[in-house]
């Protein structure tokens, strides 16, 4: 088992400390999409928004289910597409 | 507070459509994320090719300082350290600054946001130690801060390339160079250079993991077979406490996505990005892209898609004119004579895949 050990060095979403063993394992219990693993891991969610890790699960998701890139839905991208901190709308 | 034009992004696209607009008397913004206007210029200490029409023999700092200093003594409102966070309807820019979240308003709007860096799944790959290209970049020739004692750049393009040289200058050692693919992507005259100062390229290689508890003291590097597999056996350990990640850019395309642009995938141009035409114009009317954002280029050409994008919006804004479409065409076939090198190869076929994509 050293590959799925390896795996779990592995980072992908720096700001939510997920390895790409944690990923793999949910694209294999079925969240086939990049929203539905953001909504059961929270990758993609931290303070970068997704900006280094979108295109990584987004290309471990085509190698898992076998399809291309293009042909699956991208994530949803809503304002503010940076964090912004309360007390700035005060 | 209401514009004509408001500019998401004050690289070299954006700086250069902030000025066409400011020519043509149009109330502009120009909004950029960091201290100082520039983008990925204020680092970039190599000298540029091509024509005297495109800075050519200037070194790319030298060449947002120019820009920097026409907008300076121009009518075009600057405003830095700003985040735009996303356009609402009506161009309503949502902007925050100086911990104040504000909206400004526009007719038309350009988004010149750049690009980032793609990062690389291998075991270790959060050790401090590993950093992006651009990032080592920033804290030598920004900041002057020394990023380690011996890197192991990956990525042959042309970032790898000079970053390795810039790493060498500063008295790095950088005694390998792995590029997964069989062949060096970048332009020779680069990788002879630093090949002549001793680094070694390993086409076909690839990184396996980085080594260390608290920080990077070493890597595992290996060849790979034609499905870019890892040859089993072939791994090597190299002694480094610096690792270099130079595998591509991809549009930074969030605010486009958000405000509703038609959005393709093209590999070539380093993937999605805003469907665009000749002159810019996104499936958005009064909506702009110029730049790294609208397809992975460099500077030169940057620079002439921010003042193509620019005309466009001016025509939006004023109506067409005779004058701003000649003006327009003659940089259209700038950029064409540009992009017909063996170089532009790719760039061009990923920009026929799109435009043939009406």
């Amino acid at each position: 088992m050293k590959s799925d050990f390896s795996e779990e060095k592995k980072i992908v979403c720096r700001c939510e400390d997920l390895t790409a063993a944690e990923i793999i394992k949910k694209i294999k219990e079925g969240y086939h999409t990049f929203d539905e693993l953001k909504r059961v891991i929270r990758c993609g969610a931290g303070m970068c928004q997704g900006r280094t890790c979108r295109d990584l699960i987004m290309k471990l998701l085509a190698q898992h289910l076998n399809r291309r890139i293009e042909d699956l839905p991208h994530p949803t991208i809503r304002p503010p597409i940076k964090p912004i901190p309360l007390k700035s709308f005060q | 507070m209401r514009y004509q034009l408001g500019i998401v992004g004050g690289g070299p696209a954006g700086m250069m459509a902030a000025l066409i607009g400011d020519r043509f008397g149009i109330k502009t913004i120009l909004i950029d994320d960091n201290p100082a206007l520039g983008g990925q210029l204020i680092k970039q200490t190599h000298k540029f090719f091509g024509s005297k029409d495109h800075y050519c023999g200037y070194r790319g700092f030298q060449i947002g300082s120019i820009l920097r200093e026409e907008i300076a003594k121009s009518k075009v409102e600057v405003i830095t350290s700003a985040t735009v966070t996303g356009i609402y309807p009506g161009f309503i820019l949502g902007l925050h600054h100086k911990e104040r979240y504000q909206e400004v308003g526009c007719d038309a709007v350009i988004v010149a946001t750049g690009a980032k860096e793609k990062f690389l799944i291998f075991e270790n790959n959060d050790l401090p130690g590993v950093y992006g290209a651009g990032a080592v970049q920033t804290l030598m020739n920004v900041y002057g801060v020394f990023p380690g004692r011996r890197a192991l750049m990956i990525g042959s393009g042309n970032i790898g390339l000079i970053v390795t040289y810039q790493l060498l200058q500063a008295g790095v050692e950088v005694p390998f160079l792995v590029e997964i693919l069989p062949e060096i992507g970048g332009w020779f005259v680069h990788a002879a250079k630093i090949a002549r100062a001793g680094t070694r390229i390993l086409t076909s290689h690839t990184i396996i993991s980085a080594l260390g508890e608290e920080e990077v003291e070493g890597a595992v590097i290996a060849k790979v077979d034609d499905q870019f597999h890892p040859v089993s056996g072939s791994e090597v350990t190299i002694d480094v406490d610096l690792i270099c990640l130079a595998v591509g850019l991809s549009p930074l395309s969030d605010l486009l996505w958000q405000v509703g642009c038609r959005m393709e995938f093209i590999p070539e141009l380093g993937g999605y990005l805003a469907w665009h035409n000749e002159r810019m114009e996104t499936t958005v009317p009064g909506l702009y892209v110029a730049g790294d954002v609208a397809g992975i280029e460099e500077a030169t050409t940057a620079m002439l898609e921010g003042k193509v994008a620019a005309i466009s919006a001016v025509s939006h804004l004023l109506g067409p004119s005779d004058e701003l479409s000649a003006m327009q065409r003659e940089i259209i076939r700038e950029l064409d004579d540009l992009r017909s090198g063996d170089f532009s190869q790719v760039v061009s076929r990923g920009l026929r895949r799109l435009y043939d994509r009406p």
